[in-house]
């Protein structure tokens, strides 16, 4: 009995991560709660202080090799850890953005978000986390619900109350396809643990069945195509610092985690899921191009970027190798200071100026000369030109995909670049090359938010000249 | 450099120019010194394929590495390059309008080019490819001429659509690099190692030569050029034609053919037949135009296309001769882009139609687009002249009826040259003047007098003593690869 129990709790002492996070999230409550109205400007202080803390300490959690704990429900290795760390680096991002947001326009709510945002990030910890179909739900729909919340944070705005209502249809609609596909699982392998699925998995229809309704499920939270009509009004309705906090954080996460769950449970039959992948790239790619081209609303314009983002990263799961994983991870990461430098802009200028149209973007050079500047480093990097981070992390997760022989999908993949450079160059050219009669007058950005776009142009300029991160990566990383 | 540049405010656009000229100056003189020290170490019995190694670990497990060298045709590169972008310096003396970025953005443009012909790691030579494209569309988008925007994004996309080709042929490449596993990026070991089959080959050939090809302007991939050129101004036309153009020609020659020799013989057919007739469309097509910077864009289609025609004959002759045309070539198009400027800027049309007398009124410039003109058109002691000859005399070593055809369609070309180069010298230079406006206009100034004559004396510099140019290119091993 005491062995079980000692058991028991030495599970926990591998979540370090989590543990700290339940503290600062306890923390942030509490503080909420005791600080008052007039404290509210200390609370955001409190907040990203006690999150920047929990932030970096997890750096200093390793493990050398996988661990797990609870009979094999929670596992981790360095590679989730990592991959933690990188979520808690948005999420202190999104959060320097949307502290001049939660100053004026959102003061009364500032503790709210603060702790529903830390809310899904536990969830997607435990999603990333996860070695069995159940805790992955629970994890997954801790990241959800709270995030529909979020969405719906404009109390005033129609808009967001539709995205957040069409977020949680859509949320609920995929987990329950989702949950559908698990328990078909469970009942032909009998089991929802990852490895127990993987031996018991033999290509049965029920099992291809059940699998095709988890990628479905997946789908959604990926915002793959055919799963993705959500998005866009999702995008454009929800604030923006919550729409940048989907776009990254959440799509990472459940990217990762859909990469963990096919090499580990469907490894054994790989071909099957790689052939759906296939076309489901294809589609993703193009469509998101395709769409993105006639798109006015900057949020909404990426959305669908962030649409054929995410088919860019299946290119590096369904390769299905170490490489594939490594690039994956180094995609996200970089993804995230690139993506997370544009929608800082917008961000920005939207809390100002309430402008968010590409047209209201036209001379932006003339006025706002550093903005201008950096989103024009971050449509680059979206793009895939060197010599910005975005470039060295398409040439990898390319790699990963010609790796595996699969030079037509990386050919079609290629194609489609052209397609979206031309959607970000639209962008630069409203700032740099399009006159405007009414541009957007000099703004004065925040401490916050210039801490975070230094950060992340920083991050898009020198990281893919520096190898050790993705050496290091390498190194963690693991195949089928 | 740029790291000055950027620190300075842009207000003092003169000291920015002393910047760009001085910097520009010191690279000339590094290109001198490298030429010089490496013909001195050849001399010395230095036979590596590569001089002036440098090799630096990049990322380890891909087996990339920051990889650079020169050999003979680097060498003549990169001399080229150095002589343009002091001479585009200068072109671009009189740039008003946000100078400060506009140089930027040409220097980042300049270490693209320059990155791209001294590297030997296949990872880094795609890195500075994309380097110098990128620049473009901001450089022609924004200070440009005409349809600008659309000019710009055309160029842009078609060129990135040359490098998703050619991404697939480098991974192609790369993962055919080695037959035990060490797969690697540096061109020198895939090439030694030789381990791609030819039936991956017969796939990733083409593919890497269209891609570089679409660069070197080969038809039916040709249209980005006039439309680029004709927009983009003076100092990135001379950059964008001399040098850019030629990354299209080193690459195929250096990625597509000398790693993939099997189906470089085997397809040369289908490439002979497309770049055969890009020369004679380019040609016909610069007769017919009537804006300047059209007929010199079509007759830069034209004569690159000669530089990739003479490549695919794949014999010792022809492939001194495609390298010497690059060079040849570079210098004289920038010189008539950078005139086209000058007058451009005096006159605000270059209509041929509206032009006339020009020689009576600016005689320098005149007399400096004649000589522009006649080394084009393959005058006995000018560039043009020893680069075009040394092609066709290696393309006449091929005795087979395909060949012959091809290559005496080729020679035509040199006639339709000189026919629409003395139909815009008859017209613009001479005969009465069109507009009384015109008249009152002045002669090319202390900057553009350094531009111009520096390419001039360049083009027949290599005019009259071509020996050591061409020998240092015909000993470089990867031509001697051929001769197998």
């Amino acid at each position: 009995m005491i062995e079980t129990l000692k058991d028991y709790y030495s599970g926990f002492a591998i979540m370090n991560q989590e543990l700290t996070l339940v503290l600062v999230l306890i923390f942030v409550l509490l503080a909420d709660l005791f600080l008052g109205e007039k404290g509210k400007k200390n609370l955001q202080f409190a907040a990203i202080g006690s999150f920047a803390l929990a932030t970096i300490s997890g750096f200093t959690v390793s493990f050398g090799g996988s661990q797990e704990a609870f009979a094999g429900m929670y596992v981790t290795s360095d590679m989730h850890v990592l991959v933690k760390n990188i979520l808690n680096i948005g999420t202190l991002l999104v959060f320097f953005f949307a502290h001049y947001w939660n100053k004026n326009e959102n003061r009364n709510q500032s503790g709210e978000f603060y702790f529903l945002t830390l809310s899904t990030l536990l969830g997607m910890y435990l999603m990333v986390s996860s070695g069995n179909f159940i805790l992955f739900y629970i994890g997954l729909e801790t990241a959800s619900i709270p995030m529909a919340a979020l969405v719906a944070f404009n109390k005033k705005n129609r808009d967001s109350a539709e995205a957040a209502a069409k977020y949680i249809l859509t949320a609920a609609f995929s987990s329950g396809v989702m949950l559908f596909g698990i328990s078909l699982i469970y009942g032909s392998c009998g089991s929802l643990y990852f490895d127990e699925v993987a031996n018991a998995f033999q290509g049965l229809p029920v099992q291809i069945l059940a699998m095709v309704f988890f990628m479905a499920g997946m789908g959604f939270k990926i915002s793959l195509v055919p799963f993705h009509l959500w998005t866009a009004d999702t995008y454009q309705g929800a604030p923006t610092s919550v729409t940048a906090y989907l776009s990254v954080m959440s799509k990472g996460a459940a990217a990762f985690t859909f990469l963990c769950i096919l090499f580990k449970a469907f490894h054994n039959y790989p071909e099957i899921w790689q052939n759906i992948l296939w076309w489901i790239i294809v589609v993703t790619i193009t469509v998101g191009n395709l769409f993105a081209i006639r798109q006015k609303n900057l949020k909404r314009f990426l959305a669908f970027s962030s649409i054929s983002q995410a088919g860019y990263i299946m290119l590096g799961v369904i390769s299905g190798s170490p490489l594939g994983m490594t690039s994956t991870v180094y995609y996200i990461f970089i993804y995230l200071f690139t993506n997370l430098a544009a929608f800082g802009i917008i961000s920005n200028i939207e809390n100002q100026t309430g402008k968010v149209g590409m047209d209201d973007y036209n001379g932006l050079y003339g006025t706002n000369p550093k903005s201008a500047f950096i989103m024009t480093l971050a449509m680059f990097s979206l793009g895939g030109i060197p010599p910005f981070a975005g470039f060295f992390s398409k040439f990898f997760i390319f790699a990963a995909a010609a790796e595996q022989g699969q030079y037509l999908l990386v050919f079609i993949a290629l194609l489609n670049t052209i397609i979206s450079l031309y959607y970000y160059l639209l962008v630069v050219k409203a700032m740099f090359i399009n006159k405007s009669e009414n541009p957007i007058p000099t703004i004065k950005s925040d401490n916050m938010s210039i801490i975070g776009l230094g950060i992340c142009t920083i991050g898009i300029l020198i990281l893919g000249f520096i190898s050790p991160i993705y050496e290091y990566m390498t190194s963690i990383s693991f195949g089928m | 450099m740029m790291a000055i540049i950027f620190c300075l405010g842009s207000e003092k656009k003169n000291i920015i120019r002393m910047v760009m000229a001085v910097g520009a100056l010191a690279i000339l003189g590094t290109a001198v010194y490298v030429t010089l020290d490496f013909l001195a170490q050849r001399e010395a019995g230095d036979a590596a394929d590569f001089l002036f190694r440098q090799d630096i670990v990049w990322y380890q497990s891909l087996n990339i590495n920051y990889s650079v060298g020169v050999d003979g045709i680097s060498v003549a590169m990169l001399l080229l390059s150095s002589v343009i972008v002091l001479t585009g310096v200068f072109a671009s003396w009189g740039m008003e309008i946000q100078t400060k970025e506009y140089f930027l953005w040409f220097l980042m443009l300049a270490i693209g080019v320059f990155g791209f012909f001294i590297s030997i790691d296949l990872f880094t030579m795609f890195l500075f490819y994309e380097v110098a494209l990128i620049p473009m569309y901001l450089l022609i988008g924004l200070w440009g001429t005409g349809r600008k925007e659309y000019s710009a994004m055309k160029l842009t996309l078609m060129l990135m659509g040359g490098s998703a080709f050619l991404m697939v042929g480098i991974f192609g490449i790369y993962y055919f690099s080695s037959a035990d596993g060490q797969l690697t990026f540096n061109i020198v070991e895939i090439a030694k190692n030789h381990a791609m089959p030819v039936d991956k080959q017969l796939i990733f050939f083409p593919l890497t030569f269209v891609g570089f090809g679409v660069l070197g302007a080969m038809f039916p991939f040709h249209t980005w050029s006039p439309d680029g050129h004709a927009s983009a101004p003076t100092a990135v036309s001379m950059l964008h034609a001399g040098v850019l153009m030629k990354l299209g020609g080193y690459g195929c020659f250096r990625i597509a053919m000398n790693l993939m020799p099997e189906a470089a013989d085997q397809l040369s057919w289908i490439f002979i037949i497309l770049t055969g007739t890009s020369v004679v469309y380019g040609a016909f097509s610069a007769c017919v135009q009537n804006d300047l910077k059209y007929i010199n864009a079509y007759s830069s289609v034209s004569h690159c296309g000669l530089v990739l025609f003479a490549l695919l004959m794949m014999n010792k002759t022809a492939m001194t001769g495609a390298i010497l045309q690059m060079v040849s070539h570079g210098l004289m198009t920038a010189l008539f882009f950078a005139l086209i400027g000058m007058i451009y800027g005096r006159t605000h049309t270059r209509d041929i139609r509206e032009m006339g007398g020009m020689m009576k009124i600016m005689p320098v410039l005149g007399v400096c687009y004649v000589i522009a003109g006649l080394a084009s058109l393959g005058l006995p002691g000018l560039s043009g002249f020893v680069a075009e000859m040394t092609i066709f005399v290696g393309s006449f070593e091929h005795t087979d009826l395909f060949h012959r055809f091809f290559v005496i369609m080729g020679c035509t070309s040199i006639v339709i040259t000189a026919v629409y180069i003395l139909r815009v010298v008859g017209k613009v230079l001479f005969g009465p003047v069109q507009d009384k406006h015109h008249e009152s206009l002045t002669d090319a100034v202390w900057h553009e007098k350094i531009a111009a004559f520096g390419l001039i004396i360049a083009i027949a510099g290599i005019g009259l003593a071509p020996l050591w140019l061409s020998d240092m290119i015909s000993n470089s091993s990867i031509i001697m690869h051929f001769m197998k």
